[in-house]
């Protein structure tokens, strides 16, 4: 899969860029706030139907305008792909493939496969378990279709309960016959969601590990624990026992909702015994193993955006990471960002099939 | 927006309350207004008036009518089926298929939580004491209620209080598109929908 021209209109700070791309490495250099990131993300946009950085759209519209668009036409399995996205303020959002108007935007999803890595990814492993959900989710739920759905319908139940526990108000005569509708409901997306998820670990891991030591060489063994009630032979019995509490607490206490991702290295658990560099490297090599993945299973090179991945780490492995990235065989087309061009010229010098765009006040030259 | 006066101004915010009018429009309309003569707007807004204030729900199936005897007295129809829809569009666009002629439960919405609609605001208890007080009369309950996933919670959920008195319970096939709304759905399609119906199981 290959970018091949991008337009963008009022997106963030960029006015009107019109740009054309190639193959290869696609190295984005300018300081700080000229646009590199909003770059990536309005690809991030066409791959995902929503920005990574902010999900109100509104606020995606340059600043006193009234609605923003990113053109775009892909090349893919030697098909012109033409994918254009338009968003007016309060209006629905509409995304073209080819001309024709997507119906379902989540039927988009998976397409065009992206894989996005950022400095704040090192949130995977820091932060709460929403997060690890939400980047396995993503995963699944490029090459999932039934999966996406599964998710969306479990949210919505999910909301619905939630409500409905609120507006009782702790009161211990609830309404059982809704209840049990909603849990009816529930409880068969839980075992479904929580089957697909401890499948995919098992299949996602060797890919993992191959790439974990790729970028660090060292005697650790890398591994992603999946951990959820679910699983458990007597999980609708649990469910069925905190009923009260869920009444009381006036949400939804056990489920698939609740899962979480172990990582570890050695059986330390990272998040609190992993060093910096040891926690950027278990996140971008989780990154390049969801590439991996999702070029096996989709059978194209999704695309590979990476912002500002050579901070914070060691000359060494910055080495090692371009010599990764350089490989042609493995990665069709990176667009990569760096705020220090003499950087990324030091380490991609004598390497084929390397363009550089320096990015100044949403211009591209 | 700036408007001349501060009368155009609260005209224009409420016109601009409805569903699919904007400032703009609002605007264009209250301004047409003032071009006619003042008896069409004083015709408008007495019907509104009249509307809201003499407007009758049918005590047994919710449907809008003048009085309150409304068409599920009449004796010309099939007494042992009730078609439980969520609102009066989709009685009309039922009635229009030709296929149906039994009688109408209209809901009033459907069972969502997050938007302040449980159970009790909407007309299940009626409906669930419409079938007790029956007698054996009625036979089937029909759901026609959209493909959401709030029409199938509250489809399961009024399937569950009507399991007592073993009336049987169908739902018209979904040839609809998900999240479709009946109202929009061709006439050929949904009379085929209601003719085809399946049984309804909540296990
Ligand atoms: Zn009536």
């Amino acid at each position: 899969m290959k970018l091949n021209s991008l337009k963008l209109t009022y997106f963030k700070n960029y006015d009107a860029l019109e740009a054309n791309f190639s193959s290869g490495i696609n190295c984005l250099v300018g300081k700080n706030g000229m646009g590199k990131t909003n770059l990536l993300d309005a690809l991030h946009y066409l791959s995902m139907t929503r920005s990574a950085l902010n999900t109100v759209d509104g606020q995606n519209i340059q600043h006193g305008e009234s609605f923003f668009a990113i053109n775009s036409v892909f090349e893919v399995a030697d098909q012109e792909l033409r994918i254009n996205c338009y968003f007016e303020q309060g209006k629905k959002k509409v995304l073209k493939v080819n001309g024709k108007e997507v119906d379902k935007l989540s039927d988009h999803i998976g397409r065009l496969p992206s894989v996005l890595i950022t400095p704040d990814d090192t949130e995977i492993i820091k932060e709460g378990s929403e997060v690890r959900r939400k980047f396995f989710d993503s995963v699944i739920a490029q090459h999932d279709r039934s999966y996406l759905e599964a998710l969306i319908q479990m949210q919505r139940l999910l909301k619905q309960r939630n409500s409905f526990l609120k507006q009782n108000d702790g009161k211990l005569n609830i309404n059982r016959q809704l209840l049990d509708v909603y849990d009816e409901g529930l409880l068969p997306l839980f075992q479904q969601i929580a089957k697909r998820r401890q499948a995919f670990i098992e299949e996602f891991t060797p890919y993992f590990i191959k790439n974990y030591a790729q970028i660090f060489e060292g005697k650790e063994t890398p591994s992603i624990r999946y951990r959820s009630d679910v699983v458990s032979e007597d999980f609708e019995l649990q469910f069925k026992e905190v009923f009260q509490k869920d009444i009381l607490l006036q949400r939804t206490t056990k489920g698939a909702h609740r899962d979480d991702y172990v990582f570890a290295l050695n059986d330390r658990a990272v998040k609190k015994f992993g060093s910096q560099g040891q926690q950027k490297s278990f996140v971008i090599a989780l990154k390049l193993a969801e590439y991996d993945y999702l070029k096996t299973l989709k059978g194209l090179s999704p695309l590979l955006l990476l912002d500002d991945i050579f901070d914070k780490l060691d000359d060494e492995r910055i080495h090692r990471l371009v010599s990764l990235l350089t490989d042609e065989e493995r990665f069709s087309q990176i667009f990569i960002t760096d705020a220090r061009k003499e950087r990324s010229e030091a380490f991609f010098e004598g390497k084929a099939n390397v363009q550089f765009y320096e990015i100044h006040d949403g211009q591209l030259k | 927006m700036e408007y001349p006066s501060k009368l155009v101004e609260q005209a224009v915010e409420e016109i601009s309350r409805l569903p699919g009018i904007g400032k703009k429009t609002a605007l264009r309309l209250a301004l047409h207004l003032l071009k006619q003569p003042e008896s069409q707007t004083a015709a408008l807004s007495e019907s509104l008036k009249d509307l809201r204030e003499q407007i009758k729900y049918c005590q047994t199936c919710h449907i809008i009518a003048d009085t309150e005897d409304c068409t599920c007295q009449t004796p010309s129809r099939d007494t042992t089926v009730i078609c439980v829809v969520e609102d009066t569009p989709d009685v009309l666009a039922i009635r229009n298929t030709g296929q149906y002629n039994g009688l109408f439960h209209v809901l009033g919405g459907r069972i969502s939580p997050m938007d302040g609609i449980g159970p009790d605001q909407v007309k299940i208890d009626s409906l669930i004491a419409r079938v007790k007080q029956s007698g054996s009369e009625v036979k089937e309950v029909i759901l026609a209620l959209s493909s959401t996933m709030e029409g199938d919670t509250t489809a399961f959920y009024i399937t569950k209080m009507l399991k007592e008195t073993g009336v049987k319970v169908s739902t018209i096939a979904r040839g609809i598109p998900v999240g479709g709304e009946l109202e929009y759905t061709d006439e050929l399609t949904l009379g085929r929908s209601i003719a085809t119906r399946t049984l309804f199981s909540a296990d």
